[in-house]
């Protein structure tokens, strides 16, 4: 996504990324991001929290009016949840499970190397 | 207060890690660039179009083959009068731990925005937002979709844009 505002950028017109991956959007480098710290997926807010999503995207619209350089990031102000464990969580490798994501992994390479030879021989 | 690591998940590290421990030896090649570019807005907000792009997909139901180019990858449009009540998102790696994507308002804010245009701090809303996949593959987003989501938003006499991944 941060390359389709890249290109909108080049072209004259002007993004703001809302988004909650901070990382992978700044080091691909875009004009102007509204970073959200929340988990993955609602990066406008708090499921059905209208109050919440509306402000997000009223700090999106001060964002495009007031950066003057880009790699402007802001952030925004909301918490997701006094809990924070879904920043452990996420995709959390637990020592117990290694063989199980090997073997995930394993049986996902095969699937797609017969699916290859498939389309190959089709 | 202090810390001794970052308080924002680091999503390049945890992909990485996670991929590695299912014995995927190169790990994914993320975009970098040192610089980014810079369009200034055309004119003031309150008479500027507004779209939002989204990287949801055309609700379907899960396992439905969407039997189209790329597994159903594609740039769409919806329209964004009405709303759309869902959209696909099972494809994408939010996270299905801690929430959900049943309120598409949550990715996809576009009440929030026609909230904006009846009080008169955008102009107005593009007739449609525009969805466009999340590709393993960099040269396709930058040389099929990107170009196709200016073309859409042009015709759509967009002036800025809202970029919303999941």
């Amino acid at each position: 996504m941060s390359l389709v505002a890249r290109h909108l950028e080049e072209n004259g017109i002007p993004t703001v990324v809302i988004g909650s991956a901070r990382d992978i959007v700044e080091e691909c480098g875009v004009a102007r991001f509204l970073f959200s710290d929340f988990p993955l997926g609602n990066p406008c807010g708090v499921p059905y929290d209208r109050e919440m999503q509306h402000d997000i995207v009223g700090f999106a619209l001060d964002l495009l009016e007031g950066a003057t350089l880009p790699r402007t990031t802001v952030q925004t102000p909301r918490m997701w949840s006094e809990d924070t464990s879904w920043k452990d969580n996420y995709a959390r490798i637990d020592p117990a499970q290694a063989e199980t994501l090997r073997r995930a992994g394993e049986a996902r390479r095969a699937a797609q190397a017969k699916a290859q030879a498939r389309g190959q021989s089709a | 207060m202090t810390t001794t690591h970052r308080t924002f998940v680091s999503y390049i590290d945890r992909t990485r890690e996670f991929y590695a421990a299912q014995g995927y030896e190169r790990p994914y090649q993320w975009a970098q660039n040192e610089g980014a570019p810079f369009a200034k807005l055309p004119k003031p907000l309150a008479d500027c179009r507004v779209a939002l792009v989204t990287t949801a997909s055309v609700f379907r139901e899960k396992g439905v083959d969407p039997g189209s180019l790329r597994g159903g990858k594609q740039v769409w449009s919806g329209e964004t009068q009405p709303p759309p009540d869902r959209l696909f998102t099972d494809d994408l790696s939010w996270d299905k731990q801690a929430t959900h994507t049943d309120d598409v308002e949550s990715f996809l804010p576009l009440t929030a925005l026609r909230g904006y245009t009846e009080s008169g701090r955008i102009g107005s809303m593009a007739s449609h937002f525009f969805g466009v996949p999340t590709d393993y593959s960099q040269r396709r987003t930058l040389e099929e979709d990107a170009p196709e989501v200016l073309r859409r938003c042009r015709e759509d006499g967009v002036d800025t844009a809202l970029l919303v991944p999941l």
